[in-house]
């Protein structure tokens, strides 16, 4: 056991043995059940930083989205010199640290793909160092090059049509949320000598590929803690010990966090689940009067204003299928624990105080874990920032702990994963509105008017029959798993190759448990399909080469998003079907094959290369995303729309089921104690029926179209919502997406 | 027990300004009034409503009970619901079988003092929880012309109700240059005041949100022209209506 004078006052022996920060957590933690009278507001020194950052993103709006790009310096943890908000308030951040040499600038990473990298450049009007150029093509291979060389004719067609796409083969695929708490409670000294230990014991001598990537997996993690050293010194902290108080605890744990995103640029960079493990701190130092509330809240806050901070240059295809600039900073507070505690703190209030503080952000993604169980206070706070924010999102914890434990991070928009204990390949999106059509026209993409698929035979009757179709798409179905899945393989294994996390692998535990994330697009829209075809008549308009182009539907069908069982029992039936499938094959390195209904912003781009659907969805029209209902396919109100998704079983998409919902102020009740209990309300019932996942927006249409018509207007300026799994600033939006969420349901109750 | 069939027009599930809490919103089809600001002037007539038996639809609503929470509940809204007050009745009974609580939100136009009909409503009133009632005008000239319909058993009703003991919620629709002269609103905040069991007033700002259903139905909208109040106008009336002694 190894004791540090730093851990007086904690309690617990089984974290001094060996890594093990929940077992610190659940020995320590204090539960807080009273409401949010104890808050503070900013301090001055918050006032101004956010005062001086605001004015940099007035900035970075103003030049087209990006503030400034690196063109010379190959990113990594030493690449830069220690740099500040404002180099005039330096002494005011309580928390330091920055990607780059500039705040908001946005670092050269190429590891990813040479060519992004300068075409994110580019976009923005920068030119990369030529120099780099030859650098990352001569001499050095980049997972986009490794992947591209090995993808098969096959795997390159089903990309060019859509029906696979958002496939992180053009960028890093995150969802790796290191253990950065680790930082604080060990220090990175006794953290490299677990890594050691580990790397000591690491196979018997027989040098077999499993081995012997291992064992330089292990040499790069301690590699990289070594590098988070040094970094950490450039800002004149030494972290080579434990923190000792508060104030380097959230340190020291940012900087755990700084060297994942100054070494990647995964699609989401998740910070894991720091909340109640600070408190812990900050209790002790509040216990001891060191600090003071108002000093502990300033720290929350300055430390969510780094996050507020992450930037990624990107390219313009990425931007379309995750709008907004996100970088999925995903926070998670609340939750309970096994032994039935709840663990909300006085930090879960903190986390979301931020939001008053500085304002509405869609960074960091705050998400709460959500049990009808939590204190009711707490319950009531959280509804009251969602209802004067939208900037927060629900998850079920009820659901996910018997999957995932009680020290669960949500490391992407919605998916969990064990913090320090497990790592996910993310997988994107397979196309199954798409596949439904490939059914239905022989594997003939509708758009390409190509052979993509396998030339199954075409559905060549005028009407279409419910139970040929579904025996075509299910083969066809079986074909795009298999195809999805190997395609997947190919990534993660180049992506391990060329751009492996070390520095967030070296914050989790060498013996590490893999998941394999697929996804699901369009689902509403073969659910809804598939009933008209089954409950009413469907008749297909073919072109000249008899490819069908065009659906009629005659007669009414029950729609997903009713609470009607015609069609929900479809949509479950699509969910099993599909997983199983995935499940048929072999996923790399023995991982655990997942997948998910969720599509952030992607539902523009996917419904754009996707032909008319049966359900009556014009052909290029958006998909609703995730597993929300269709667009004005609900007629009986929010609570069956809910009831519906709440059908789906977690169980079969672990990876995640995202709901998005907005509702009217006015609808919503008539006072704000009204409106605020009306939510919990919601999501007591809609959670308490195994559901996954709810985003609140609170706010009507009208607001929504002054903002896209007066974007300048200051009160829009940090204007946020919640779209699929996370949120973004409306006015950062394209158009297109703009005039997407204002298609979708506007929850409001016409009454006398 | 025998089944009652229900006219229903439409149900909402997410209703929240109908009554206490979350509530799931039934709609019946059917009403005598014409009230000339109605925003449902499709639920007027009788017909194209969905027939359901009260057990079978109170069955499909109490899904929706992990909603509800402590305050919540069922509304049978209209329409006029006391055209059907056999259906309701029995909805009702079924509700509280199961502890559910009931609103009942009517413009009371139905209402008279009949001993078959004061039967029915006592035996009504006995599962009800709440009765949400439309004020739509003190004056009977113009509560004629601007319903159809006499407001004299309306204002009996409310008395009724009153000396039944059964809580109440007032509601008044707010049209400019229509409803909402001072002296009027006065004369409502007496009537108000004069009942035993008013637990809360709310003033509803007359919208135009429901003026396509005028044109699809391809009848004239008599208030063309008319806008919605201001925020002063419905302060200002909520003053008048005294609304704060009760909410």
């Amino acid at each position: 056991m190894v004791n540090f004078e730093q851990w007086n006052g904690f309690e617990g022996r089984m974290w001094k043995e060996e890594v093990n920060v929940r077992d610190f957590i659940q020995k320590n933690y204090r539960p807080y059940d009273g409401d949010e009278s104890f808050l503070e507001g900013p301090t001055e020194a918050t006032n101004k930083l956010w005062g001086a950052l605001q004015k940099l993103q007035k900035e970075e709006r103003a030049k087209g989205g990006v503030l400034e790009c690196e063109t010379k310096v190959v990113t990594s943890l030493t690449a830069y010199g220690p740099a500040y908000i404002d180099e005039s308030l330096k002494d005011e951040e309580k928390v330091v640290g920055l990607q780059t040499d500039k705040p908001l600038k946005r670092a050269f990473m190429p590891y990813g793909g040479i060519r992004m990298a300068e075409q994110a450049c580019e976009t923005y009007g920068y030119t990369p160092d030529p120099e780099l150029h030859k650098i990352f093509t001569e001499y050095c291979r980049t997972h986009n090059q490794a992947v591209f060389d090995a993808y098969t004719p096959e795997m390159r067609l089903a990309r060019r049509s859509h029906i696979i796409t958002g496939l992180p083969d053009t960028y890093g695929r995150g969802r790796i949320v290191g253990d950065y708490r680790r930082v604080a409670l060990y220090g990175i000294d006794q953290l490299i000598k677990f890594k050691q230990e580990d790397l000591a014991n690491c196979g018997d001598g027989t040098m077999i590929d499993d081995v012997i990537r291992q064992r330089e997996e292990i040499a790069r993690q301690i590699g990289a803690l070594k590098g988070m050293k040094e970094m950490a010194a450039l800002y004149g902290f030494d972290i080579s010990l434990p923190a000792k108080d508060a104030k380097e605890a959230v340190q020291w744990t940012y900087f755990g966090y700084l060297a994942a995103v100054k070494t990647q640029n995964g699609a989401a960079m998740s910070v894991g689940r720091i909340s109640t493990f600070l408190d812990i701190y900050l209790q002790r130092d509040l216990d001891a009067g060191i600090i003071t509330e108002k000093e502990a809240q300033e720290l929350i806050d300055h430390l969510v204003m780094k996050l507020r901070m992450v930037k990624f240059a990107r390219i313009p295809s990425y931007n379309a299928l995750f709008s907004g600039d996100p970088v999925w900073a995903t926070v998670v507070v609340g939750g309970t624990g096994i032994d039935g505690r709840s663990m909300v703190t006085k930090n879960d209030y903190r986390f979301l105080r931020t939001l008053e503080n500085m304002g509405p952000s869609p960074e960091p993604n705050l998400t709460i874990l959500y049990s009808p169980n939590l204190p009711e206070t707490f319950k009531k706070y959280a509804s009251k920032i969602s209802i004067l924010t939208s900037s927060v999102q629900y998850e079920n914890d009820d659901v996910m702990k018997p999957y995932w434990g009680d020290d669960y991070s949500i490391c992407c928009c919605v998916s969990a994963t064990q913090t320090g204990k497990e790592m996910q390949f993310f997988g994107a999106r397979a196309n199954l509105a798409k596949c439904l059509l490939y059914a239905i026209n022989g594997g003939v993409d509708e758009m390409l008017r190509e052979q993509i698929g396998p030339a199954y035979a075409p559905i060549t009757d005028e009407y279409l029959d419910y139970d040929k179709v579904i025996a075509k798409f299910d083969t066809m179905m079986e074909w795009l798993a298999g195809l999805y899945v190997n395609i997947l393989n190919l990534i993660q294994y180049m992506h391990d190759k060329y751009y492996y996390e070390e520095a967030e692998m070296a914050l989790i535990d060498t013996d590490v448990r893999r998941s394999f994330a697929t996804g699901i697009a369009g689902f509403s829209h073969v659910v809804d399909s598939l009933s008209a075809i089954k409950y009413a008549k469907v008749k297909t308009v073919r072109d000249e080469t008899g490819m069908v182009t065009d659906y009629i539907v005659e007669g009414d069908f029950p729609k997903y998003g009713n609470d009607d069982n015609r069609a929900d029992d479809i949509a479950v039936w699509l969910l099993k079907t599909f997983i199983e499938k995935i499940k048929k094959h072999h996923t790399y390195r023995d991982s655990e094959p997942s997948t998910s209904i969720l599509t952030i912003t992607s539902n523009v781009v996917y419904g754009k290369a996707t032909g008319a659907t049966p359900d009556g969805r014009l052909a290029s029209a958006s998909f609703a995303p995730g597993g929300t209902p269709s667009y004005g396919a609900e007629q009986n109100g929010l609570l069956a729309s809910l009831n519906s998704v709440a059908k789906l079983p977690y169980h079969w998409a672990l990876d995640g089921i995202s709901n998005t919902q907005t509702i009217n102020p006015d609808a919503l009740g008539h006072s704000d104690d009204e409106r605020v209990d009306n939510l919990v309300n919601v999501l007591d019932g809609y959670f308490s029926q195994g559901s996954h996942h709810l985003n609140v927006n609170v706010f009507g249409k009208e607001k929504l179209i002054d903002a896209m018509e007066h974007p300048e207007k200051e009160e829009y300026a940090n204007f946020t919502i919640r779209v699929s799994g996370y949120a973004v600033k409306f006015i950062d939006l394209t158009r297109e997406q703009q005039e997407d969420v204002l298609a979708r349901t506007c929850h409001t109750t016409l009454t006398k | 027990m025998e089944k009652v069939i229900g006219k229903i027009h439409s149900l909402e599930t997410f209703g929240l300004v109908d009554g206490p809490g979350v509530r799931f919103v039934v709609f019946l089809q059917g009403c005598k009034m014409r009230c000339k600001y109605c925003h449902n002037p499709e639920t007027w007539s009788f017909d194209g409503a969905q027939d359901r038996e009260a057990g079978e639809l109170f069955e499909h609503v109490y899904h929706y009970k992990s909603y509800w929470g402590n305050g919540g509940g069922v509304t049978v809204s209209g329409g006029e619901p006391l055209l059907q007050i056999d259906f309701v009745t029995e909805f009702f009974r079924q509700a509280k079988l199961k502890g559910v609580h009931t609103t009942i939100d009517t413009a009371g136009q139905p209402f008279c003092e009949e001993p078959e009909f004061l039967e029915k409503f006592d035996k009504l009133l006995s599962y009800t929880d709440l009765v949400m009632l439309d004020l739509k005008e003190m004056d009977d000239k113009k509560h004629r012309s601007l319903t159809g319909y006499t407001n004299e058993n309306i204002l009996k009703l409310a008395k009724y109700l009153s000396d039944k003991g059964k809580p109440m919620w007032i509601r008044h629709v707010l049209v400019p240059g229509v409803t909402d002269d001072e002296n009027g609103l006065k004369e409502m905040a007496d009537f108000i005041g004069s009942l035993k069991t008013v637990e809360r007033v709310e003033v509803l700002p007359y919208h135009t949100l429901g003026l396509f259903k005028w044109e699809k139905l391809g009848i004239k909208y008599p208030l063309e022209g008319i806008k919605s109040p201001t925020e002063e106008q419905v302060k200002k009336a909520e003053e008048i209506l005294q609304i704060s002694k009760y909410n």
